[in-house]
């Protein structure tokens, strides 16, 4: 009896440390195939450095700091696209996305891209991309998706690690919808000269890729 | 449901108020060490616990050996080495924080480098380094700034340092001499 009762009463304290957030009404887990291998990748590096973009989720945080070993920094990009937005300057967001990152070149042997990239306009994703490149280090990966349909009422999201399979996808309100579809070659230009090492297409008809900075660039 | 009260009971010391003070249990080893712990643990929370208030501002070095609630504004550097910090919900504190824990209900600009953990409750606030072996960020938090959890070298502060060195080797020419002296 008291271990059935005692199902009830752990369950909201739980999600606050380390174990995956409590699923919200709007809630959707989704399976995930990149991610398993950035994970790999991340464990194979002694003491890995890694860039979220997204909005700060503290499960993940224990995720990759606890689990993983992970270095995090939490540079919330989609925060900014979202100011940006609500203060009608969208126009100074390629800019602005220029100075943003204060990692030196190299530094970062991991990027939490998410899905970021279908928010952008050309110019801003182009700075972002750049930069993006620029603090990754040599074989470095990248791990983003892309939505392949058109362009609809797709919201922000808060994507919560549930395990290396599968993401808890949880839409937040913001008036910055989703830019234009892009093209698998659109993709590997904007991110030159990253290389794309995986790249799978889902069923809800979103394009999961993993870069790589290759061998031959030194840290520029 | 009546019966769940009573099937939570029994861990008695859990339940703060109006609960009999637990009873070392002959034949129980530890038990008598579990109520000495609780009885302490009462203490800390009803006597070592000095609050700074609203309305008080601080410039400077805060020093301390127990427990600390800030909900006044703290410019500058806070140690409590082996005590909690609780940042208020209307603590303002622009300041390089070390202690055993910091729980941040507040604002907090600065780095934070606590032995134990880190916790920002909801509508908490941080920009800056968090060096701990435990971090929770609860949903609707804000943090910018990076996380270092210092794998799996959390019970000895000293020791983390020197284990996570010669974890990198090749990055680290200098480390291997210093461990060994």
């Amino acid at each position: 009896m008291t271990g059935f009762l005692s199902r009830f009463g752990q369950r909201r304290g739980a999600d606050h440390d380390g174990v995956p957030e409590a699923a919200g009404a709007q809630d959707t887990v989704v399976g995930t195939k990149a991610l398993r291998k950035f994970i790999q990748y991340l464990k194979s590096r002694p003491t890995p450095v890694l860039l979220d973009l997204g909005p700060v989720v503290g499960s993940n945080i224990s995720f990759f700091g606890e689990q993983i070993g992970c270095k995090i920094f939490v540079e919330d990009l989609f925060a900014d696209i979202d100011r940006h937005e609500r203060e009608g300057r969208l126009s100074e967001l390629p800019a602005f996305l220029r100075t943003r990152f204060p990692q030196p070149p190299g530094s970062v042997d991991g990027v939490l891209c998410w899905n970021l990239f279908d928010f952008l306009d050309r110019p801003s994703a182009q700075a972002a991309a750049e930069q993006l490149s620029r603090v990754l280090a040599v074989n470095g990966a990248l791990f983003g998706f892309f939505g392949m349909t058109r362009p609809s009422e797709v919201p922000l999201t808060k994507f919560i690690v549930v395990d290396d399979a599968n993401l808890r996808h949880r839409p937040y309100s913001s008036p910055r919808m989703r830019q234009a579809v892009l093209q698998n070659r659109d993709i590997t230009r904007l991110f030159e000269p990253l290389r794309v090492s995986d790249s799978f297409l889902l069923k809800n008809n979103v394009r999961e890729i993993l870069f790589r900075k290759p061998d031959y660039m030194n840290s520029r | 449901m009546w019966k769940r009260d009573e099937s939570v009971r029994p861990p008695a010391g859990r339940d703060a108020m109006g609960v009999q003070p637990p009873v070392p249990q002959a034949g129980v080893p530890g038990a008598a060490a579990q109520g000495a712990d609780i009885e302490g643990r009462r203490h800390m929370e009803t006597r070592d616990v000095v609050n700074i208030g609203k309305s008080v501002v601080i410039k400077g070095e805060l020093n301390g050996s127990e427990d600390l609630t800030v909900e006044g504004h703290v410019e500058g550097r806070i140690e409590l080495k082996d005590h909690v910090l609780t940042i208020g919900p209307h603590g303002r504190i622009k300041a390089e924080i070390h202690a055993k824990s910091v729980i941040i209900l507040g604002e907090v600009t600065g780095n934070i480098l606590a032995s134990e953990k880190v916790d920002i409750r909801d509508n908490g606030s941080v920009d800056g380094d968090i060096v701990a072996p435990r971090v929770a960020i609860a949903e609707g938090a804000h943090f910018r700034g990076s996380v270092d959890m210092q794998r799996k070298s959390a019970p000895t502060p000293p020791a983390s340092k020197v284990e996570a060195k010669p974890a990198a080797p090749p990055a680290a020419p200098g480390q291997p001499a210093k461990a060994g002296a």
